[in-house]
């Protein structure tokens, strides 16, 4: 068996696109690196690669990838993603969305992106917080944050994004931090492996917005931070006042082998053809 | 090749005609009355190879139909009023990008949720200006279930051609009306791919070419491009340099005009001598050419101009119909909206009157004929 060859991200990027627009300590570079990796240590050709993105910072990720990208409408990305997958199974379809995009104007394409259970991978990218309008309050906005539209601190509950696609039918559910970019890399090749609807939060910051208004630190403080949030047990006394009060686990949160749509689709499909015959 | 005569309803024979252009992947949401549509297409698509998918929304059934389009496949949806409103935006998406679909709308009564059950023909400013920005889009009006079958293979072939969204717009009495129609041989009925692009050095997805319309890149054959709403560059990537951006949109109306002579399409019937001519579309137009033909037997010159193209609307056609007549009659099932148009190409240089009916009921022949007659002794 020979070794893949050593990843090199320029390999995967639309170079003549740079310097990309993210704010510096922006987590979604980060986020970007981790599926490049992986797209790379699967071996997927770029050609066979679809990027589909909706509207946001998340968004306009998507075209720095040397693939077929899609920058659809906001919230829409998994109807387009669904569509795409539909009538070309040959492609690995990725879906890259916000917390805004996937889980506020786009949370039904969500449920029934879970239900259906279509051959495809949902990266949310996680913020909290809508970055590319200038900073309003999101589904995942912490509680008593400030935000450009809650000057006096966020009262509304957060949405749990893996519990709602658990819920909804996915049936493979994980979450990773961008401080942990090997670990968030496998992730997304568990996730690009796993045959049928996979989510993936990536939670990731938004430096210059969210932590600045909420005076969270420079990107390195937000980043360590991250280790007191997601793994309290091992790095609870790295932070005494964890920035996201509830503690989200992390790594593969469910799995399940469930029938994949598309495949029973064109496999009812044939035998109606071939009973007809 | 001999046709066959077959007894179909117009929601029927919309299905069958987009099945035999081609149409391989339908994405929909169930709505009166349009629902036998996508009853049809679900029977129809596994039959042939094709994918159905019932969304959980119009906007997801639109949002569907173009990302199976990105993938190379002929898409088309179908839905009414509500529906459409919700699908506008992906619309708008469609247009930018230049990424071939078929939108059905069968129209009934509004606003809202209106008459579901009840004919209207109140989306026709819709079907044209419904999305937001200056945006090409073509709109097609059947008055019969011949037509709609027609009109429906006739979209895809423009849809592909011309790499624009393309709206099949008729009413719920044509809808569900049961007619013997003339399916055309199948070959006549195939609608050929949008151009194809292929790969090659410094290849740019929107530039510049002699008919206007950029070959399209399928994915998975060595090219790799970008696809997005935001206005974009002949790189396809994002750009706010304002002769780029000029550029960008003048070259997607201009690709409708500067092909006005494929897709134009109407019908004048006895217009030649007439003196007053009725502008309508649809059921209406049915209604219409009726009356025509009894005005005709009591000496009224009257004359039809129906536009099977609603939109852009055929404007030479319409002047050279209404060259001799002294007034234009526009009936339709809406406040007056067709209307708009006709006064607009006919510059105050005779008069146009309107007959509209909001209940919710057809009008009838004798509404047009009595209207026509209560004009002429104006004259």
């Amino acid at each position: 068996m020979t070794e893949p060859l050593a990843f090199d991200i320029r390999e995967y990027l639309r170079l003549e696109l740079m310097p990309h627009f993210m704010c510096p300590g922006c987590g979604h570079g980060i986020a970007l690196r981790a599926l490049l990796w992986a797209v790379h240590e699967l071996g997927i050709a770029k050609d066979k690669l679809a990027v589909v993105s909706g509207i946001g910072c998340s968004g306009r990720v998507g075209a720095y990838i040397d693939a077929n990208t899609y920058h659809t409408t906001h919230g829409r990305p998994l109807a387009f993603a669904t569509g795409l997958a539909l009538a070309r199974p040959d492609l690995k379809v990725v879906v890259i969305t916000g917390d805004g995009d996937c889980l506020a104007i786009g949370g039904n394409h969500l449920l029934h992106a879970c239900r259906r259970n279509l051959d495809l991978t949902c990266l949310m990218f996680n913020n909290e917080v809508y970055g590319m309008t200038g900073g309003q309050v999101s589904p995942t906005t912490s509680a008593t944050r400030l935000t450009t539209t809650t000057p006096t601190g966020n009262a509304e509950p957060v949405f749990d994004a893996c519990r709602i696609a658990e819920a909804a039918g996915a049936s493979f559910v994980g979450r990773e931090v961008t401080r942990q970019v090997p670990a968030l890399k496998n992730l997304i090749k568990s996730a690009m492996s796993h045959v049928g609807f996979s989510f993936v939060e990536v939670i990731s910051d938004c430096t210059e917005i969210y932590g600045r208004k909420n005076d969270l630190g420079e990107a390195p403080e937000m980043i360590l931070h991250q280790k007191a949030d997601m793994r309290p047990e091992a790095f609870g006394n790295v932070a005494d006042q964890p920035f996201r009060p509830n503690r989200l686990t992390t790594g593969i949160l469910s799995q399940h082998d469930l029938p994949e749509y598309g495949e029973t689709y064109r496999a009812r499909a044939a035998l109606l053809r071939s009973g007809e015959k | 090749m001999t046709t066959e005569l077959q007894p179909l309803h117009g929601n029927q024979a919309c299905a069958l005609a987009a099945v035999a252009a081609g149409c391989r992947f339908f994405a929909g949401y169930p709505i009166t009355p349009s629902s036998e549509i996508a009853e049809h297409m679900s029977h129809e698509l596994p039959r042939v190879g094709g994918v159905f998918v019932q969304m959980e929304d119009e906007i997801g059934s639109l949002a569907a139909c173009i990302g199976a389009s990105f993938g190379g496949a002929k898409a088309m949806t179908a839905t009414s009023g509500p529906g459409f409103s919700l699908m506008q935006e992906n619309l708008g998406y469609a247009a930018m990008t230049e990424t071939p679909c078929v939108i059905v709308n069968v129209m009934r009564g509004g606003p809202s949720t209106g008459m579901p059950t009840r004919p209207a023909q109140g989306d026709l400013m819709q079907a044209r200006w419904g999305t937001h920005g200056d945006h090409p889009i073509i709109v097609l009006t059947p008055a019969s279930v011949q037509e709609i079958y027609t009109e429906t293979t006739r979209a895809f072939a423009l849809s592909e051609r011309f790499r624009v969204p393309v709206v099949v717009l008729y009413d719920q009495v044509v809808a569900q009306l049961l007619e013997s129609i003339e399916v055309p041989p199948a070959e006549q009925s195939v609608a050929a791919d949008r151009p194809w692009a292929a790969a090659g050095n410094g290849f740019q997805p929107y530039a510049e070419t002699e008919s206007l319309v950029p070959p399209m890149v399928r994915p998975g054959e060595g090219l790799r491009v970008h696809t997005t709403g935001l206005t974009h560059a002949p790189t396809g990537f994002p750009t706010q340099a304002p002769p780029v951006a000029d550029r960008a949109l003048k070259r997607l109306l201009e690709k409708i005009e500067k092909h006005r002579d494929v897709i134009d399409k109407s019908d004048a019937y006895r217009c030649e001598d007439a003196e007053i001519v009725i502008v309508a579309c649809g059921i209406t137009a049915r209604a219409a050419r009726r009356a025509v033909a009894t005005l005709r037997e009591e000496g009224v010159k009257a004359g039809l101009f129906r536009p099977l193209t609603m939109w852009p609307f055929p404007e030479r056609a319409f002047r050279a119909a209404t060259a001799n007549a002294r007034r234009v009659l526009v009936p339709e099932l809406n406040a007056g909206q067709l209307i708009l148009e006709v006064e607009r190409l006919t510059a105050g240089r005779r008069p146009v009157a309107g007959l509209n009916r909001v209940d919710g009921e057809p009008l009838a022949p004798r509404q047009i004929s009595d209207r026509v007659k209560e004009l002429a002794r104006h004259d």
